[in-house]
């Protein structure tokens, strides 16, 4: 290959690159305003803290029970409980200022005390929800079951709603048609309940009051990052996909410069000249390799200066990744090129092409929210394998190891993409 | 210097070129003539080693052209009918780009743009970027880029569209000069006074076959004027193409 057209073609495609502003500026400084955003969102603002799920709870009841429900959710540390009617509780849904409005209906403790023993029926809880946060309902459920259960079973063991209600029970259990066994082990519990009620300070723990039933467990939590006390920054994430975006996006409008180029008769002059095709597309490959390149280390060295993003992980992994991505993606770009027809028509299609692609690499959302074929699909996206391998590299702490198959991927899809790019590219200019 | 040996290229069932043979001394300007779709830009193409002819061959200096890094191809210019530069460039980096295409680097490629760069009197806007030049400026240039590594023979495929008389008659005063220098011109144009002024000789190309191959007497001839009169040349090509429209 003949090293002074290549160098040419090279020193170039990159002068025209930075006498663009508007390239350079949806190379550089867009993904980084971008990633900054989604980084900020998915760190929160207190990375050892939860994000708060906001619940509106209106308490037709004002049973023992329901204001054991509505205390207990309120010190919830998952929930931002607020109170207030039916119709506001609606309208804070509809609106989407609130994800969950639960409706304690009137009856509702003394119904859930009897259905606690299985002799009564269920009371109905409302939940109005909005359909478009179906994740933060399915949470909101989970939460409201464990506080509910610890305040029926603790009224039921120790309150005085709960002392009337075995009272009320026995004499409607022994006059049931149940089984005489079943019978018999229901009204025995229930007259130790009783005498357990009778005794001074029945139920009634010294320090902290009526228990009932609690979670017999604790959660120790664990974030598995790189480290032991390093916590998770979701700025790499970000960065990395919004990098990977942006570079898809850089290499996508290179390859349709040379449909530009040919439009403007530039690859008769090109052509005319003694250069072989491997180095025409060679010198395109290389030029659009280190814009691409460029775009992606100056969005990382943003991230590491100013959010304290860092390759904890393997630095030449996290470059190999870097390398292997910014030639797929220049391939990607000569592919682009040799499939064009017009450069209008192929910069929709190419559009397209690189936010799927991108979706589909978990750059926007992780890929686990995903369906499960969905996320079995996603490995024949190359985008998938830049994204993990640069959050392997970056918070998850893993070795150079966990660069060797992202990197031989990568480069798989390069060399698929410039093959196709050699043989489909239309060399002859009439 | 050039010859062209029963050039034929289709494009599907469409016959663009066919049996085309002429040949192009040094010192000497051809004009390439024909209306709209005759086959002259295809002709061109094939010369420059852009298409490949299914049938026929190229010599340039008695050597066939044939791989695309054919050395023979060095001995090749083409100035396309589009501007084919960058405007964001400069006139000079253009010229340094197009250069090293042709493997041209350090003093000698400084030398071939400035040499080039006289020629079309653009010496003083080397370091101005191409989009601040005319529409005649850049067909300078356009020709300049064509002859930076002093090729032996240069295709200029209708190099004066668009330009302004001014421009147009540099145009003219540069390639009378490559004339002189010995260079072989293959020149294509719409324009019939062009051809009158500086072809050598002409050849008339129709439905992509030659029509005719002489100097502008013989065609006057060939085109049965008669005696006294002396035929414009467009009046000879309307005699030898026909007069209806090819759009």
């Amino acid at each position: 290959m003949a090293t002074t057209p290549l160098l040419a073609m090279v020193r170039k495609d990159l002068q025209l690159f930075f006498s663009d502003r508007r390239a350079v500026i949806m190379s550089f400084a867009v993904p980084i305003a971008i990633a900054s955003f989604f980084g900020s969102i998915f760190s929160g603002t207190n990375r050892n803290e939860p994000a708060r799920i906001s619940v509106a709870i209106v308490d037709q009841d004002d049973s023992p029970i329901s204001r054991l429900v509505l205390g207990g959710a309120e010190a919830d540390k998952n929930l931002r409980v607020s109170t207030s009617t039916v119709d506001e509780a609606r309208d804070l849904v509809k609106r989407g200022k609130i994800s969950v409005g639960v409706v304690i209906p009137k009856g509702f403790g003394e119904r859930a005390g009897q259905a606690f023993f299985g002799n009564g029926e269920k009371p109905p809880l409302d939940v109005l929800y909005d359909p478009s946060r179906n994740i933060e309902v399915a949470m909101v459920r989970g939460i409201m079951t464990e506080h509910i259960m610890q305040a029926v079973s603790r009224e039921m063991f120790g309150g005085e709603q709960g002392r009337v209600l075995v009272q009320k029970a026995l004499p409607e259990i022994e006059a049931s048609k149940m089984p005489d066994d079943q019978k018999k082990a229901l009204v025995d519990m229930l007259k130790s309940v009783n005498s357990f009620y009778s005794r001074p300070g029945a139920g009634a723990d010294a320090n902290r009051g009526p228990r009932g039933i609690t979670m017999p467990y604790t959660v120790n939590e664990q974030a598995v990052t790189s480290g032991e006390n390093v916590a998770y920054n979701g700025y790499a994430h970000s960065f990395a996909g919004m990098g990977i975006q942006f570079l898809l996006f850089a290499a996508a409008n290179l390859g349709i410069e040379i449909l530009l180029e040919r439009q403007r008769g530039l690859w008769r002059r090109l052509r005319s000249a003694p250069v072989s095709r491997i180095t025409l597309l060679g010198g395109k490959m290389a030029s659009m390799t280190i814009v691409c390149l460029m775009t992606l280390l100056v969005s990382f060295t943003f991230a590491i200066v100013v959010f304290g993003v860092r390759v904890q992980g393997s630095l030449l992994g996290f470059l190999g990744i870097s390398l292997a991505c910014s030639i797929m993606a220049a391939s990607f770009g000569l592919l682009i090129a040799a499939l064009g027809k017009t450069p209008a028509a192929t910069r929709g299609v190419t559009t397209l092409a690189v936010l799927m692609m991108v979706m589909l690499g978990g750059a926007w959302v992780p890929t686990f929210v995903f369906p499960q074929w969905l996320q079995q699909l996603t490995i024949i996206v190359p985008a998938r394998w830049a994204v993990d391998g640069l959050d392997a590299m970056t918070w998850r702490g893993i070795g150079v190891s966990g660069a060797v198959v992202p990197v031989a991927v990568l480069l798989g899809f390069a060399l698929l993409f410039w093959g196709i790019a050699m043989s489909r590219f239309r060399w002859e200019e009439a | 210097m050039l010859n062209v040996n029963g050039l034929r290229k289709t494009f599907g069932t469409l016959v663009a070129v066919d049996d085309v043979t002429f040949a192009v001394a040094p010192g000497e300007l051809l004009g390439l003539l024909g209306p709209n779709g005759a086959g002259k830009t295809t002709t061109v193409s094939m010369i420059a080693g852009l298409l490949r002819p299914d049938r026929g061959d190229v010599l340039v200096g008695g050597s066939r052209l044939e791989r695309d890094t054919d050395p023979v191809k060095r001995r090749i210019g083409l100035v396309p009918q589009d501007l084919a530069l960058y405007d964001e460039l400069t006139a000079r980096d253009n010229l340094r780009f197009f250069g090293a295409l042709y493997d041209l680097a350090g003093s000698a490629l400084d030398k071939a743009i400035a040499t080039a760069l006289e020629l079309v009197e653009l010496g003083d806007r080397a370091r101005d970027k191409v989009k601040t030049f005319s529409g005649g400026m850049k067909r300078r240039l356009n020709l300049a880029a064509g002859l930076l590594h002093d090729p032996d023979i240069l295709l200029l495929d209708e190099p004066t569209v668009g330009v302004d008389p001014q421009s147009r008659n540099a145009i003219f005063d540069n390639l009378e000069t490559l004339k002189r220098r010995g260079k072989a011109l293959l020149y294509t144009t719409h324009y019939m006074e062009e051809a009158e002024r500086l072809a050598d000789r002409i050849v008339v190309i129709d439905h992509g076959r030659v029509i005719a191959n002489d100097s502008l007497s013989g065609l006057q001839a060939l085109a049965g004027v008669g005696a006294g009169e002396r035929a414009t040349l467009e009046s000879v090509f309307l005699t030898l193409t026909g007069r209806s429209l090819r759009d």
